[in-house]
């Protein structure tokens, strides 16, 4: 379809070519853009769209947070169990990082430097789990590290629980954002083609340098772009965190869990003042990962 | 590119055997035992669990509501797209960085504070009150949770195509005299069609399964705003095992399903990308 | 640039394996020391979800307890939840040495997986339930719809506010307790008795899957005349907002007996038998039955639960499960698949 579309403005440049006057091209390139009452309707209907469905939800959190003044709040979010959250989720997605960084470039380069067969299949599979409902997702551990897996022994004798205890936290952190990074990299890697690598192999380049000298510059804001993203989404996981916490207060209690036990114990103030941590770390992830999207763009 | 099974690339080994296991082990694996507890009953019982008729009418909530919300988050994004790439206004950086914001709220604190503001006494369910209108509690308010969720899907995969498009198409659009609606409806939207499929079926994948923001808002009445990740849990918590998963395991066929199609257009759509370069 | 990138991931790498091994080594030590004769002790109580201020104030009383009977410190790690969901965890490996449910039937869960050897109800005194709780009404200040009783709950403007009894154990009182008053109301004509309980979940606004989430649309976002509430969830939602509610006893309601039981295998693995049994045998002392009592919960002790007699309706006809012939057979007819309340909601 593209090519159609392409061939056809090729035509239709050939056009085009009779001299325009500059008042014409600018009246063309108002009209891509747009007559200024859609522009302006446009720009508000988002503008509105967004403040309702994302802003006012969030200013609920800031202004019942601080609704029993600035010192109640103080309060929750120096309580003990609200620290101890903040390092477990902290813990938990700084390793879900990890895993998935290693994971997101090893697949990356595998799916689009090379070609084999069930490449679709496998793209699909990394996938999955943004589609995966989180509540299967803390299920499927439970049956595969739980009680009634034939694991379970195994595991017992080396004293050694991944549900209801850290491993198992992190485990559903990185299935939740397993493929945020890999599908940030592969388009950019996909569009930039394996000629290059190809070159730098037949001139006897090693693996590793090829990557570093050569991939690395092409998708290190991507990469970076995905780092964040994975780090934000890691921080909010709930539903799948819940199911395999276990609720341990002051061990495998993350942030949003720890809201969600707020909430349950009728304690609106101090949940929502947990929450807005919560609301400025995504702030501060999200900050980050403009400023590396500007850079990112200004250097190419 | 080399058409002979000879890689000159290095690294297939190495890339290739590490990405299958680290999928192993976070994916196939634990995937495998839902499947591997799902086969201990027979393919009757599998059957008589998921038509039962709480089961089925949940389908339909969550289905019914999964769409209408990733088809709003399919407008929407298509508009927030456009805007973000093609137009020039105060604070632009800013919502564009907001659009991720879905993504890092925790679900269950979007689902608390979506129902204070949605409920009859909240700041918007009042002014809607009015009308007769509630939302709490109802499909709505289901769907409102889930257009939360989704926004991020559809903007972001529109984006990338909006910004490579070019303008030239358009322009020789305009100057053959095509209407701006008609260059829209017949240059642009064709082009980004595959990228808003992409949005909306990963849109649609991701609402199908949501829970922590959905239990807050739905008012959870069987047959009516009760979802299946909810029928899952309570599954569970009545120790009913097997019936939980055989659920599960068509959800999770679902999302297999539907990212498998995700993926057949984004490979389509890549190659535009590509050939757009 | 690229440089420190890749300094910076390797960096980032390093730690994370770093505190990957920590954590992984925090979970080895922590299994071995509680067995240490004076060193510190660890037991894990899994709960459920409305008993948290209790536990807390009574973690603070058996730490004391425990120092002066062994002189050793003790570390009391909670978990709350809902009471299905806290067994079924504990079933699959959550680390519970107690548990303290909301339901015999949820200790059962527990016991069928062999965690919790046979004959648990009769390891402490009273059916091992140190304290009970009861279903009562809270209605807005005032009263104005009038709801005095279960038959004023199906008039025709009141809204009800109770949770899911498919997912909530309170919940699953709230039915029976509406059931026991109906039986006697139409004296045990089942059909009637039945019209009555579909009557008043065609009056139910919002089934929440949880008792505290019912709490919550009840309270904070206005739903409902009345929440059909444990009595000390009502009385916490009374002493939070003591100008916005009231609290009314029905002439007839269910004695809830929450059930505590040692988790066998876990405490002979983590060699904390001792503290565990003593956790739960000091739930009978007087102080502690004073604490259940300050917390709104009612003492089994009958002579504290007497101190409390200003704040507990002590007059309330009382059924108690085994009038439905025990959990087993109530959950079989009422909240099993295809049983009653799946029928209300099938013709419904």
């Amino acid at each position: 379809m593209a090519a159609d579309v392409k061939k056809a403005s090729v035509t239709n440049s050939a056009v085009k070519a009779p001299p325009r006057s500059r008042s014409d091209m600018s009246a063309i390139h108002e009209d891509t853009k747009g007559s200024k009452a859609v522009r302006i309707f446009l720009i508000l209907l988002s503008v509105f769209f967004l403040f309702v469905m994302l802003v006012l939800p969030l200013l609920t959190v800031i202004t019942e947070a601080f609704k029993k003044g600035f010192s109640a709040y103080l309060e929750a979010v120096t309580d003990a169990d609200t620290i101890s959250a903040v390092f477990l989720t902290l813990e938990a997605t700084l390793i879900a990082v990890a895993i998935n960084t290693v994971f997101g470039l090893f697949a990356a380069w595998a799916v689009t430097k090379f070609h084999f067969k069930g490449k679709k299949f496998l793209v699909t599979l990394i996938d999955l789990p943004v589609t995966v409902s989180p509540i299967i997702a803390g299920l499927i551990y439970v049956l595969t590290f739980g009680r009634q897996s034939f694991i379970y022994p195994y595991l017992e004798e080396m004293n050694f629980s991944v549900v209801y205890a850290v491993p198992g936290i992190i485990l559903a952190t990185v299935f939740v954002t397993f493929p945020f990074i890999s599908r940030e990299i592969i388009p950019v890697l996909e569009a930039q083609g394996t000629d290059e690598e190809e070159a730098a192999a037949l001139m006897g380049a090693k693996g590793f340098t090829i990557f570093t000298k050569i991939t690395l510059p092409h998708i290190k804001w991507a990469l970076l772009y995905g780092i964040v993203l994975c780090a934000a989404r890691a921080m909010g996981e709930f539903g799948a965190v819940s199911v395999l916490s276990g609720h341990l207060r002051g061990k495998t209690v993350t942030l949003p869990l720890h809201v969600e036990i707020l909430f349950g114990d009728n304690k609106f103030m101090p949940a929502f003042a947990v929450s807005s941590i919560l609301v400025v770390l995504a702030v501060i992830i999200l900050v980050i990962r403009s400023v590396v999207e500007y850079i990112g763009k200004g250097k190419e | 590119m080399s058409k002979k099974k000879v890689r000159i690339i290095p690294g297939f080994g190495l890339s290739m055997g590490v990405t299958l296991a680290i999928l192993s082990l976070v994916v196939l694996i634990p995937l495998a035992s839902l499947v591997v507890f799902t086969a201990k009953m027979s393919f009757s019982e599998i059957i008589e669990v998921i038509t039962r008729k709480r089961v089925l009418a949940s389908f339909k909530v969550s289905l019914i509501t999964a769409f209408v919300a990733s088809a709003i988050n399919a407008v929407m994004g298509v508009v927030l797209a456009w805007v973000l790439v093609r137009y020039e206004f105060p604070f632009k950086r800013l919502i564009d960085g907001m659009i991720e914001l879905p993504f890092a709220l925790p679900t269950a604190v979007a689902g608390i504070s979506l129902t204070s503001l949605t409920a009859d006494t909240g700041f918007v369910g009042r002014i809607f009150a009015k009308f007769g209108i509630q939302i709490a509690y109802t499909k709505i308010g289901i769907t409102v949770a889930l257009i939360f969720i989704g926004i991020p899907f559809v903007v972001r995969s529109v984006q990338p195509v909006l910004e490579k498009f070019d303008p030239q198409y358009e322009e020789a659009a305009g100057i053959l005299g095509a209407s701006r609606t008609k260059t829209f409806w017949k240059v642009i939207l064709p082009e980004l069609s595959p990228a808003i499929f992409t949005g909306f079926g990963l849109a649609f994948g991701r609402c199908l399964g949501e829970y922590g923001s959905v239990v807050f808002i739905a008012g959870n009445h069987p047959y009516e705003t009760e979802i299946t990740p909810l029928i899952i849990m309570s599954e569970l918590q009545e120790y009913d095992y097997s019936s939980a998963t055989a659920i599960a395991l068509v959800m999770l066929a679902t999302a297999f399903l539907i990212l498998f199609l995700v993926n057949l257009i984004q490979i389509r759509n890549s190659k535009i990308l590509k050939g757009g370069h | 640039m690229k440089k420190n990138l890749i300094r910076l991931t390797a960096a980032v790498l390093a730690a994370s394996t770093a505190v990957f091994a920590f954590t992984g080594c925090g979970k080895f030590s922590s299994a071995t020391e509680s067995d240490s004769g004076n060193g510190k002790v660890e037991i894990v109580n899994v709960s459920y979800d409305p008993t948290r201020e209790l536990y807390v104030a009574y973690n603070e009383a058996f730490k004391k307890h425990w120092k002066e009977l062994n002189g050793q410190d003790i570390e009391i790690t909670q978990s709350h939840g809902g009471s299905g969901k806290q067994a079924l965890e504990v079933a699959n490996g959550s680390p519970a040495d107690v548990v303290t449910l909301a339901l015999e039937y949820d200790v059962k869960a527990v016991q069928d997986t062999g965690l919790i050897e046979d004959g648990w109800i009769n390891e402490f005194p009273l059916d091992s339930s140190p304290y009970t709780s009861t279903i009562v009404f809270l209605v807005r200040k005032g009263n104005p719809k009038n709801i005095l009783d279960w038959g004023d709950l199906v008039k025709d403007d009141v809204g009800v506010i109770t949770p899911n009894p498919k997912t909530s154990g309170g919940a699953r009182w709230n039915h029976l307790a509406a059931w026991a008053w109906a039986e006697r109301e139409y004296n045990n004509d089942e059909e009637k008795v039945t019209d009555y309980i579909t009557e008043l979940y065609q009056h139910v606004l919002v089934l929440d899957s949880g008792a505290r989430g019912a709490t919550t649309s009840f309270v904070e976002n206005g739903q409902g005349d009345v929440l059909l509430a444990w009595e000390n969830e009502a009385f916490l939602s009374l002493q939070e907002y003591p100008d916005d509610y009231e609290i009314v006893t029905p002439s007839i309601s269910i004695l809830a007996q929450p059930s505590v039981a040692v988790v066998d295998k876990n405490v002979d693995k983590n060699g904390t038998r001792e503290a565990a049994t003593e956790y739960l045998n000091y739930l009978y002392s007087d102080e502690a039955q004073r604490i259940a009592g300050q917390n709104y919960y009612r003492p089994s002790n009958e002579e504290i639960l007497n101190e409390f007699s200003d704040v507990f309706d002590l007059d309330i006809d009382l059924v108690t499960i085994n009038d439905f012939g025990g959990w087993d057979e109530a959950f079989e007819k009422h909240f099993s698949d295809g049983g009653l309340f799946d029928q209300i909601f099938e013709q419904g």
